[in-house]
């Protein structure tokens, strides 16, 4: 197993944002993680990457427990890319300065060649490239996250609505690139999203969140052929099919 | 309330001469859900923000007509323009993080909007902002009115957006990706309560999205942007049957629920689209 979770829980004051949360992710497998809003994915995600100390409950990663504090040598293995790509941007430097630190801070060499390389990769322009980022569009703000998460080689990826903020060309282009990664590196992949067909289509496997707690874990074939147990997970399923049907189908139903 | 875009251009300046991101887009907009959809990059975000004069400092702007109720949006001045943006039009932005105020509470912020327009007490402005947030499906929005905006869920940030913009009761929202980071049910009451706005008070929204399956679902119209131009316009319901390649491309590039493919269909972009 490269990731195991057992029993995390993290609280904000009294109030649990995530509780007794359990599940494992093999080596070179992706895992995704829907639920309402609020219901605690970001949570947990973030717990995993170390961006927050305050969790009780056990974290493996390639089968040795992490503490809550990480050392540099985690950093490299495990990286995240955030829901509000803003967050993770700083505003004053450029594109090529937020792609060139992590290699940097792993003394990799080759920045030259690799920078050019990671910015075709996710489909920007050389141009965008000693742009700032309030001077990109927010898909293409998206694109730089996911670059830089990259950059480093990471065995695990932690990604936070990664496509969310993407138009579905870039969307499918970004969900293709992180398969063919997979293929060629082996990585491991957390998937948070809000839509069950993005979900669905990377991640063999599903954990269903509400309220702090994984209600539900079932196979992506389960789940599109309507297998589910939980009344949250099936109602999450019937909106996805519906405006998929009436889209599809019959150009429009209302 | 009606909108009149024609022939809006928005360029930056760079090392090379003046880029266009946007080259002469038209509309009219009344009372109904306009959809804008299109590529990443494509002018989306600008052109919508051009209509409040919200853009960059270093964009150039020009139009042969840009008028928001009758309004000459070129020509107003600072003052004209803050009573357009502070109650009747609104813009739910796509970063909501980035443009909330962090040192103030959620609730604050949407008592802060809701006063501005229609005075009345704190006590009172505090109530209506608790009641926005139960509107926009916050579960206990009394304790999370007392947030700060780093301590809300991504979604709830959207939301609090939402409520804010709400609040002075405008004539034109203008949401820009305003439910990408929610889930199908709180996205689907979301709309529910816009829809509302939009039958019951008159108002008109410009609803900025890449899901196409939604668009077509809930809005009346969709523009197709393609590098800052409109290439196709259709009603929203047709749009499963959208002509120009680029539109059947980003049909074809939607992963699925109920049925499995190994591989997403990619665009390839065709030169031609972007000619005059
Ligand atoms: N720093 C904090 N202080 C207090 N409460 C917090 C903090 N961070 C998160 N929360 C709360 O914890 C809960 C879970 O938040 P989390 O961000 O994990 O949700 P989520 O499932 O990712 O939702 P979304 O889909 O909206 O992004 C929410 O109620 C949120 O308001
Ligand atoms: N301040 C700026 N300086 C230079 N170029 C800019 C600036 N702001 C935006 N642009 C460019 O203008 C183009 C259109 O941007 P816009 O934000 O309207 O795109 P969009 O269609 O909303 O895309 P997305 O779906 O990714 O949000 C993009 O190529 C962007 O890089
Ligand atoms: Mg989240
Ligand atoms: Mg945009």
């Amino acid at each position: 197993m490269m990731i195991e979770v057992e029993n995390l829980s993290v609280r904000y004051g009294t109030a649990y944002a995530a509780r007794d949360v359990s599940f494992s992710v093999a080596r070179g497998e992706s895992f995704g993680i829907v639920g309402e809003s609020g219901s605690g994915k970001s949570t947990v995600l973030r717990a995993l990457a170390g961006l927050n100390r305050d969790w009780t409950g056990t974290i493996r990663v390639g089968g040795e427990t992490v503490t809550p504090a990480r050392d540099r040598a985690f950093f490299r293995r495990v990286q995240m890319v955030f829901q509000d790509p803003y967050g993770s941007l700083h505003p004053r430097q450029t594109i090529d300065r937020a792609l060139s630190e992590p290699l940097l801070v792993h003394g990799i060499k080759d920045i030259e060649t690799r920078i050019a390389a990671a910015l075709t990769e996710v489909a920007l322009p050389p141009s965008t490239r000693f742009r700032y980022p309030h001077q990109l569009s927010g898909g293409q703000r998206q694109r730089v996250a996911i670059a830089r998460a990259l950059m480093a080689g990471p065995e695990v990826l932690l990604l936070d609505e990664p496509t969310s903020a993407l138009d579905v060309s870039v969307q499918a282009e970004v969900l293709n690139l992180l398969s063919d990664l997979q293929e060629k590196r082996g990585l491991t992949y957390i998937l948070v999203s809000h839509n069950l067909a993005v979900v669905s289509h990377l991640c063999a496997r599903i954990g269903v969140m509400q309220g702090g707690e994984m209600v539900e874990q079932l196979t992506a074939e389960d789940l599109r052929a309507g297998r589910t147990k939980h009344p949250h997970t099936e109602a999450l399923r019937r909106l996805s099919v519906e405006l998929e049907e009436t889209d599809a189908q019959h150009g429009k139903a209302a | 309330m009606e909108v009149v875009v024609q022939n809006l251009r928005i360029a930056f300046p760079s090392p090379s001469g003046p880029l266009e991101a946007v080259r002469g887009v038209s509309f009219t907009l009344g009372q109904e859900k306009l959809a804008i959809v299109g590529e990443s990059g494509s002018g989306k975000s600008l052109t919508a923000r051009a209509i409040m004069r919200l853009l960059p400092r270093a964009a150039m702007l020009s139009a042969d007509a840009l008028r928001f109720d009758g309004i000459d949006v070129l020509n107003a001045d600072e003052n004209a323009m803050r009573r357009i943006r502070g109650g009747r039009a609104g813009l739910v932005m796509q970063d909501p993080k980035y443009s909330l105020n962090p040192v103030m509470t959620a609730g604050a912020q949407i008592a802060e909007a809701w006063r501005a327009h229609r005075g009345g007490t704190r006590r009172q402005a505090r109530e209506a902002a608790v009641d926005l947030l139960a509107q926009v499906q916050i579960r206990d929005p009394g304790a999370v009115a007392d947030r700060y905006p780093h301590q809300l869920s991504g979604g709830m940030g959207q939301r609090v957006m939402i409520a804010m913009m709400l609040a002075p009761d405008p004539e034109l929202l203008i949401a820009d990706e305003p439910t990408s980071a929610l889930d199908a049910t709180v996205q689907a009451e979301i709309l529910r309560l816009i829809e509302d706005l939009v039958q019951r008070r008159g108002m008109g929204l410009i609803l900025i999205s890449h899901d196409l399956p939604l668009v077509s679902h809930f809005c009346d119209r969709v523009l197709v942007m393609y590098a800052g131009r409109v290439v196709e316009e259709c009603r929203a319901g047709e749009l499963a049957r959208a002509q120009h390649p680029y539109t059947r491309g980003l049909l074809e590039c939607l992963p699925i629920l109920s049925e499995k493919r190994r591989r997403l269909a990619v665009l390839r972009r065709d030169p031609s689209w972007a000619a005059a």
